[in-house]
């Protein structure tokens, strides 16, 4: 860990056109407070990577009703209407993604693989332009890598270390877009002393910055 | 009793003691209300947890596929969505009970996207279908008088060949690889009105009542 990082530290880092995975599956472990600092900076054209496209006033869902989002990859944008209505006017694009896969490509980007072949999705319109390998006689589509300029991860148990666990359901994309992000930024749902290293989930090395409470 | 509640009481008789079983969104979320008493069955569910217990109003950061808070079952755990998914993916899951916009008489089904109208995505529910040992598809027999059970999928599908049985509020059909077996019809209706309203061809054999009805 590098340290702990002020409001404006964090803003400081946010780059027009960046690629930002957010954890959090309908903003449940999504980092709240880190997503409005990132509309209270400006930046703008974002490609935001995130389970779903979350609710109009939670989670990533913010990011796109302030339409600082330039391209959304996600499994699921079913609760929030406004990530529809622009992506039919053709002011978001938006890539669908299985929710299996995505978590895949996420950790493949994170542990430094090409990919993963996975059954999902063999036989739909999720092939389209993807290379199909057979593998012991078995159809795989070929799912590439993914990777961040910055990962936003939510709630996490912070120890002094920069150690994370996580509580409850919030785990969900939390662990692996720390891997497979350039800068990692976490907002403590709570803290703790020091985490048994039994029950460390992301360890240290993997975080860079944690937000400073309000 | 309502259409959906006819559909849930029958899966719950799917399920056996030890299962490991996901539930969609929608009807297939009542089938808990229908276990028969005594029965040990573990739910997963894709966001990270095994072990779901019931819906709560109590502050909790536990939250269902849905994004509703719910609670753990003594022995439960937490798990990412990558160890959720290899789960899911891996064959471990034993049942996953699903809705759909439409299911052919092959097996495969439709319940993510249609075209120009309307985008949900599909979630988990491609993964889900692929990896799970039985896929069960709870959905009423029609929309708005069409049959959603089909000789070919119109809509992009979530899966080719993956559905094992359809329940619905008129039938409990399954899938062969001969094609679709007609097994159970609701007592409200007969074989003749089941045919009726599904455009896919039913194999007849031997139907019976719909067991639990």
């Amino acid at each position: 860990m590098k340290g702990t990082i002020t409001k404006q530290g964090f803003m400081d880092l946010l780059k027009d056109g960046m690629t930002i995975m957010v954890g959090g599956f309908l903003a449940n472990g999504s980092p709240e407070r880190l997503v409005d600092l990132v509309i209270e900076s400006g930046v703008k054209n974002l490609i935001v990577i995130c389970n779903d496209g979350g609710f109009e006033d939670r989670g990533v869902g913010k990011l796109i009703v302030n339409r600082k989002v330039r391209k959304l990859i996600a499994s699921h944008i079913g609760t929030n209407p406004v990530v529809g209505t622009l992506m039919q006017d053709g002011e978001m694009e938006v890539e669908l993604v299985p929710q299996g896969s995505l978590a895949e490509k996420i950790r493949a980007g994170g542990a430094g693989l090409g990919g993963i072949l996975t059954p999902t999705g063999i036989e739909t319109i999720v092939e389209k332009g993807k290379k199909i390998i057979k593998v012991q006689g078995v159809k795989y589509l070929l799912e590439e890598p993914l990777y961040a300029d910055m990962a936003l991860i939510g709630g996490a148990i912070v120890d002094k270390y920069g150690n994370l666990r996580y509580h409850q359901t919030m785990r969900n994309f939390n662990t692996i877009m720390a891997m497979a992000s350039e800068v990692v930024v976490v907002e403590p749902f709570r803290r703790e002393a020091v985490i048994d290293p039994e029950y460390v989930v992301t360890p240290h090395p993997l975080v860079d910055y944690v937000l400073e409470d309000e | 009793m309502e259409d959906k509640q006819i559909i849930a009481k029958r899966i719950a008789m799917e399920l056996h003691d030890g299962d490991l079983v996901n539930l969609g969104i929608g009807i297939p979320t009542l089938v808990p209300d229908y276990l028969e008493e005594g029965k040990q069955i573990l739910f997963q569910s894709e966001n990270g947890v095994i072990g779901l217990g019931p819906l709560t109003d109590d502050e909790t950061w536990l939250v269902n596929a849905g994004g509703n808070k719910a609670t753990i079952v003594p022995g439960g755990s937490y798990i990412d969505s990558l160890l959720s998914f290899s789960l899911i993916r891996g064959g471990h899951i034993d049942v996953t009970v699903l809705g759909a916009l439409e299911v052919d008489s092959e097996g495969s089904l439709a319940s993510w996207i249609v075209p120009g109208k309307r985008v949900p995505g599909m979630g988990g529910a491609m993964d889900l279908v692929v990896g799970a040992k039985k896929v069960i598809i709870a959905m009423t027999h029609t929309n708005k008088g069409r049959s959603k059970i089909l000789k070919k999928c119109n809509l992009p599908l979530t899966a080719a060949r993956q559905a094992n049985m359809i329940v619905t509020e008129m039938a409990v059909m399954r899938v062969a690889s001969d094609g679709l077996h007609l097994l159970e019809v609701h007592p409200e209706y007969t074989v003749q009105d089941v045919i009726k309203v599904t455009e896919a061809e039913l194999i007849i054999d031997q139907v019976i009542p719909m067991k639990g009805m």
